[in-house]
Order: structure tokens, then C-alpha cells, then sequence
């Protein structure tokens, strides 16, 4: 991933990488029978995905309300409650945390927001190693990547290059399949968890009546993160809140089978601050860390709102054409996909680098129809498009395209005209009813397609005739 | 998918508003029941590139009864410019769309995607409270893409067409996501004599077109096309049909580009030369 490259350039790389779209897609379709599958395993789940909706809109409306419940709860559990505006404040609270404790080492379980504060960097930089136990995220972290999937940031990589990872790991080799490539990760990551000073979880849900923090995993990690090293920190965006257990349970249902095709996680754990006296486990501190890092952006901007009711289940990475192309390296950052293409731009706020990725759809919709909580993730990518161009960042060439198109199109006499003169001009790069391959502004399209010619009569040429047939008459002189 | 506009009532309502004029009360008792008055919304892209499309539309509708006018003043939804965000040139373009189909009572088009900007994208660029956000809304409600309007209008279901060849169809995406038109092109297809329907594997996913996004992002919309072109011609089918020009002239220029002999035709096209 080079800094300052374009989305259409990292693109067009991630094309090149055959191997990376092969997986990309084996396991996207698998996500998406596997989600298809569990949405009928549910009886009505037009109507769940209702509520779930209704639960995302209504804790959005009233976040400070939800902030402050949960702040209150997780501070009667007797935990910690930080609140971060930037990525810097996220860094500085644990960093301190880590110096106070004299941390030597840090056990993880999945978090996206402490990718996007790039937590384990800074962790790194003042002596502590942090280790990353969540399968996947293992593997990427070894491979010193981001991840390409929300709920699968290994999907990328086949057994052969995590075995060359592991064996480069141990210094030793590891062979290349699923059980020596479990075994030495179960044997590694255990060193790990007996070692470890503190805990960094992320949090897919926080309950503000509870002041819980809810980990869905499929590994177990979850557990032994939250509750093996003396300290537990668990990261959260500030929109991830729902308020009640009841709520929490409505998410049980639409996350896994959106996410994985799964009914359910086959952990689901759920934390309520440090040990308590008499319990006989559980970490000595609970420190929750809520970051904002661009997230009231969204909130205050009524086009972009609805974005923040995302629960991060990556149904609509699994079922974007674009995605399964390209993979999620191409979206350059964190998040990738539809979802990663509407928040990115927002959270970074930073149109000239960022702009470009709702660029990088076709718009056809089906983010928005597998999205369990009903964002239009394609409504939204066009507001963003209208973001970019408002702001005067389209190139020159299209915006004299489109005011050409305004002016042509914006009269039919207008138009009549122009598009006969364009017909007569393009019959010299007409071949057999196409266009030649190399027309000027086409090269995208017809590096792969045939382009067709413009009719010679256009439609309203034949109307006249067309008008004067009588209904039923067949094949008559219209036929262009 | 059911209607949201019950064709008896609707029907009855028509009825009662155009049977003033004489020259379709002659209509009428020629043919004993309510003529529908259509407006042709053709669409730019086949109005300039695939007018025999428009054709078989109207051909279509007039066989059905229905009484089909074409305003002259139309040019374009303004989609193009919608969907690259030039929201202003959008709504210059759109305006004039609402003003040539101002009188209409329905209007159809040979594009679910077109019909899917009026639908739905006329809401995205005008707030339904502005006076053109209202005549927007109420025009977008009078809108049809051409096989949903003869299933979910005239209830037509048989055609009686007769078309021998091995078919593929493509559901397009703003068609069957952004209109909601379900299964009306399956409905039609399904009674045409001779036609053998195969099943399209992936037929739900895009084409990879996307306006300006085919020509902006080319490699990766060729890369999409390519999937699709080769998903069709796995079928073997001699035939594919879509909805939208759009999407076919990006398989069909990818399908020809391989060399496929497969021939692509729009849902009107085919109803209308099986009943040739
Ligand atoms: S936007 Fe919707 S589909 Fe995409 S990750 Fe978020 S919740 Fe899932």
C-alpha cells in the first residue's frame, strides 16, 4: 500500500494478483450462501432487520443520552471510562496505562479501531509487544498488513504463504496444512496469553443499561483476552452502543448471520468491569476506551448519519462486485468495501486522498439490500460523489463533460442537433456497427468491450412513422 | 413482489379521467374497455444507439390497446450526471424531463435504471416538499419501466408470443433493487412459446457497468464484465435478455470481444419479434 496512491491505481493492481481474487471470491460466495442460508433459518427476517434498524437510528438520535448511561454503569462496575476525540488521545490512554503497569506485553483480540489508530505501532514504539490472537488478525499482523475483511482479515492469504509466515515465526518450518498451521499458532499464541500484562479487546456491541461490553468470536480468544491478563482495555467506536440486553439479543441474531452465515458466534462474552470481590476471575482493571477519531463528523452531517448505524457484519463486502474484484487492500485503509468507501472519506476527513473510493462503485445496490440494518450504502455513496464534485475536486475534462451534458441535454433541440453531428463524426471510427477500439475518452471501456455506433436515425427520427402505424402492424418501416 | 397500485382501481380511475374525449370513447366501444394513454419515456441511450428497442416498445403497447405518445421535449433522466455527482447538471436535465412529461398520465420506459432514477433518485435531488420536489414525486409515481407496467398494469402475463431459442436472463440491478420490478421479465419470458429459460448462475450480481464508473474504473469493470459474459455463455444459451440497454451493451461489448456469437436483446425486442 504506498501512501499516496489512487483508488483506481491500488485497483488495478489488486486485478493483477490473481491469487488474491481467487480467494477474494471463493470466500465471499461462501459468506454469502452461508448468510442467505441463515437469514431463512430466521423466521421473519424482514421484520429483524426492522428492528435492528430502529435500534441503530434511535441510539444514534440519542447518543450523548446512550454515552453517558454506559459512562455511568461502566464507572459503578467499578471500570474506567476514557473518552477519545483523535487517534492521538487513544494512544496516549493506553501507552499510560501500559507504563503504568511496567507492560512488557500486550495480548489482542479483534479491533477495528485500534487498527485505525494504528495502536500496535505505538505499543511497539515504547517497548511493548503487542500480539495479536484472533487467527487471522495473527497471520496479517505477522505479515505486517492491515486486514482485508472486516470479519476475515486473512481471507487473502492461502496456506501455503501463512505456513512460510509461521515458519519464518519459529524459525523453524511449519507445514503447509490446517492442523501443523493450528497447532503451532494454538502453541505460540498460548506462550502469549500466560505472559501477557494487558488485555486489548475491541467491543462489537457495549450495553449502556448494563455498562457490558459484548465480543462476538469463533475462537475463544475473546475469553482468554478479557480475562487472563490483570488488565483489560477494550476499545470501542462511540456510535457502538445499544441500550439494553434485550437489544443486545436482537444483534445476536442479525451480526453472525450477516457476517459469517452463522446463527450465532460460537463465543459470545460478555464483560462487566474488573474482577469484583469474591469472584474468583477476571482482570484487577477494566479500562473502556470510547473514540470518537472523526466518528462526530458523521453524526453532525444528516447526508451521513445513517452510516454510523453500521454493526460491521461485512455482508456488504461479500456481495460487491467491486469488492470481490479487488479485495480490501485496495480501499487503502481500514475498512473496506461499500461500508469502508462511505465512512473513510468522513473519518479521515480528507477529500483529496480519500475521495476517490465512492468513485469505486457501480452503484448497483446490493450493499444496500444486504445490509442488515438498512443503511443505503448506495444513496450514500452518491451524496459522497456530489460531496467531492460540490467541493470543486472533479477533473477538468469531466466537469466540461458534464456542462456540455447540461447544455445538450437540457434542450431537445439542443440535443437533436448535437447528437447528429456526434453520429456523423464517430462514423469514422466506425467498424461493423461498433466503435474502433481506440476512440477518444472510451479507452476504459473498450480496453475490454466493444462499444456500439450511434444509430443513424435516432429514435425520435422514426417517430413520425412509427406514430402513423396502426396497433398490431408488424415489422414496418420503422425498424432503425 | 406485489404492486403497490391495484390495476382495477387504477384502471377505473383512467377510465373516468380520459373518457371525455370522443375520439377514445370510439376507442372504447371499438374495444369495449378503458384505453390507457402512455407517454414514451425512450431513454437517451436508446433513443441515439438502439432505437429498434423504442420500436418494439411502442409496438408492444399498441398491441395491448394501449394508446402510446412520445413528448417530443425529452432527453434524459439525468442519471449520468446524478450518478458522477454533478447534482446541479442533474437537476438542469431532470427539469426538463418533469416538464415534457408533465400531462402524462403513465409513463413507461424500456430501462428499469432510468425509471429507477425517477423513482428514486428524483427524491435524492429534490426534498418532496419544493414545488418540483412535488411534481418530481408525482410523476415518479406515474412511472414504469416497460415490463412492470405490463405485468403490474395491463396484467398481462401471456403474450402469445412465440420465440424457439435457449434463453439467459440478466435481472438488472437498478430493475429489480432500486424499481423493485421482482419477477414481471421472468413472468413474460416464462410464456413465450419455444423459449427455453436457463438459469443464470450469479444472474443477481451486476454486469460492472455503472456509468461513468465503467470508463473511470474500466479494468475493474471489465473484470466484472467478464465474469458476467463468461457466466453467460457457460449456459449456453443463444440468447440473452435484459431490461436495461445499459447493462447489455456492457455484457453484449464483452460478449462480442470474446468472440461469443450470443445474441442480446432487449425484453421488448424479443416479445415483439416472437409475435412477428
Ligand atoms: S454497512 Fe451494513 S452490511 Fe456493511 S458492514 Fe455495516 S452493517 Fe454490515
Amino acid at each position: 500500500m504506498t501512501p499516496r496512491s489512487t483508488m483506481k491505481e491500488r485497483a488495478s493492481a489488486a486485478l493483477r494478483d490473481e491469487f488474491l481474487r481467487r480467494a477474494v471470491k471463493t470466500t465471499t460466495d461462501k459468506l454469502f450462501l452461508g448468510r442467505r442460508l441463515a437469514q431463512q433459518s430466521y423466521e421473519d427476517w424482514e421484520r429483524l432487520r426492522d428492528r435492528g434498524r430502529a435500534i441503530r437510528a434511535h441510539v444514534i438520535d440519542n447518543l450523548d443520552f446512550y454515552l453517558g448511561r454506559l459512562t455511568d454503569r461502566v464507572r459503578a462496575n467499578g471500570g474506567q471510562v476514557h473518552l477519545c476525540r483523535e487517534a492521538a488521545d487513544v494512544v496516549r490512554v493506553v501507552t499510560e496505562i501500559a507504563a503504568r503497569r511496567g507492560a512488557r506485553s500486550v495480548i489482542k483480540s479483534k479491533s477495528m479501531v485500534s487498527e485505525e489508530v494504528r495502536l500496535n505501532r505505538a505499543l511497539e514504539e515504547i517497548g511493548v509487544r503487542a500480539v495479536e490472537t484472533d487467527l487471522g488478525e495473527y497471520i496479517v499482523q505477522l505479515a505486517g498488513e492491515m486486514p482485508s475483511h472486516i470479519i476475515g482479515p486473512a481471507i487473502h492469504k492461502n496456506r501455503q504463504q501463512i505456513a512460510e509466515l509461521f515458519s519464518r515465526e519459529a524459525g523453524r518450518p511449519v507445514a503447509p496444512d490446517t492442523e501443523s498451521l493450528a497447532a503451532f499458532a494454538r502453541r505460540r499464541l498460548r506462550e502469549e496469553f500466560l505472559r501477557a500484562d494487558i488485555g486489548i479487546t475491541g467491543c462489537n456491541f457495549a450495553v449502556a443499561e448494563t455498562g457490558s461490553v459484548c465480543l462476538f468470536t469463533n475462537e475463544g480468544n475473546g475469553r482468554m483476552v478479557t480475562s487472563l491478563p490483570p488488565v483489560h482495555i477494550a476499545v470501542m467506536g462511540m456510535e457502538r452502543i445499544v441500550p439494553t440486553l434485550e437489544d443486545l439479543e436482537v444483534m445476536m441474531h442479525l451480526l453472525p448471520r450477516s457476517g459469517t452465515g452463522q446463527k450465532l458466534t460460537s463465543y459470545v462474552t460478555i464483560v462487566s468491569g474488573p474482577r469484583r470481590e469474591g469472584e474468583s476471575d477476571g482482570p484487577e482493571e477494566f479500562h473502556l476506551v470510547i473514540v470518537d477519531n472523526g466518528r462526530s463528523r458523521l453524526l453532525r452531517d444528516p447526508r451521513f448519519r445513517e452510516a454510523l448505524y453500521c454493526i460491521r457484519c461485512g455482508a456488504c463486502l461479500n456481495v460487491c462486485p467491486v469488492y470481490r474484484q479487488i479485495g480490501g487492500h485496495a480501499y487503502g485503509w481500514v475498512y473496506p468495501g461499500p461500508i469502508g468507501a462511505v465512512i473513510t472519506p468522513l473519518l479521515q476527513d480528507d477529500l483529496d486522498r480519500w475521495g476517490d473510493l465512492p468513485f469505486a462503485s457501480t452503484l448497483c445496490a446490493a450493499c444496500s439490500e444486504a445490509c442488515p440494518v438498512k443503511i443505503p450504502l448506495h444513496d450514500l455513496l452518491v451524496r459522497h460523489r456530489a460531496r467531492y464534485v460540490a467541493a470543486g475536486k472533479a477533473g477538468m475534462a469531466e466537469r466540461a463533460a458534464f456542462r456540455a451534458f447540461r447544455r445538450v441535454f437540457g434542450a431537445a433541440k439542443k440535443y437533436k442537433v448535437a447528437v447528429g453531428a456526434a453520429e456523423k463524426l464517430l462514423r469514422l471510427w466506425v467498424r461493423d456497427g461498433h466503435m474502433a477500439p481506440r476512440v477518444p475518452g472510451l479507452k476504459g471501456w473498450t480496453d475490454s468491450r466493444d462499444f456500439p455506433a450511434l444509430a443513424r436515425r435516432r429514435f425520435r427520427d422514426l417517430w413520425p412513422e412509427l406514430e402513423k402505424e396502426s396497433p398490431g402492424q408488424k415489422g414496418g418501416k420503422a425498424h432503425g | 413482489m406485489t404492486s403497490t397500485y391495484p390495476a382495477p382501481f387504477i384502471l377505473s380511475n383512467i377510465y373516468d379521467k380520459i373518457k371525455s374525449t370522443l375520439q377514445r370513447e370510439e376507442w372504447e366501444a371499438a374495444r369495449g374497455t378503458a384505453v390507457l394513454r402512455v407517454s414514451l419515456f425512450v431513454t437517451c441511450l436508446v433513443d441515439a444507439c438502439f432505437p429498434e428497442v423504442g420500436v418494439s416498445a411502442v409496438r408492444l403497447l399498441r398491441r395491448l390497446g394501449v394508446e402510446v405518445d412520445f413528448p417530443p421535449e425529452q432527453t434524459c433522466c439525468g442519471q449520468p450526471a446524478f450518478n458522477a455527482g454533478f447534482h446541479r447538471e442533474a437537476g438542469a436535465v431532470a427539469q426538463v424531463w418533469l416538464e415534457s412529461f408533465a400531462d402524462s398520465d403513465y409513463i413507461v420506459t424500456p430501462s428499469g435504471s432510468c425509471a429507477g432514477m425517477i423513482r428514486h433518485g428524483y427524491g435524492e435531488l429534490w426534498a418532496g416538499t419544493s414545488p418540483v420536489g412535488s411534481l418530481a414525486k408525482e410523476l415518479s409515481e406515474k412511472t414504469y419501466e416497460l415490463s412492470q407496467f405490463l405485468v403490474e398494469i395491463l396484467g398481462v402475463r401471456d403474450l402469445g408470443a412465440r420465440f424457439p431459442a435457449k434463453a439467459v436472463y440478466h435481472p438488472s440491478c437498478h430493475a429489480t433493487r432500486l424499481l423493485g420490478i421482482g419477477d414481471a421479465p421472468l413472468i413474460l419470458l416464462r410464456r413465450v412459446r419455444g423459449l427455453e429459460l436457463v438459469d443464470l448462475p450469479f444472474a443477481e450480481e451486476c454486469c460492472g457497468f455503472g456509468g461513468t464508473f465503467s470508463v473511470k474504473f474500466g479494468e475493474v469493470s471489465g473484470a466484472i464484465a467478464t465474469d458476467k459474459a463468461r457466466n453467460v455463455m457457460g449456459t449456453g444459451a443463444d440468447v440473452l435478455v435484459g431490461t436495461d440497454m445499459g447493462c447489455l451493451m456492457n455484457i453484449g461489448g464483452r460478449l462480442r470481444r470474446l468472440g461469443s456469437p450470443i445474441r442480446v436483446l432487449h425484453l421488448a425486442q424479443l416479445l415483439e419479434e416472437g409475435l412477428a
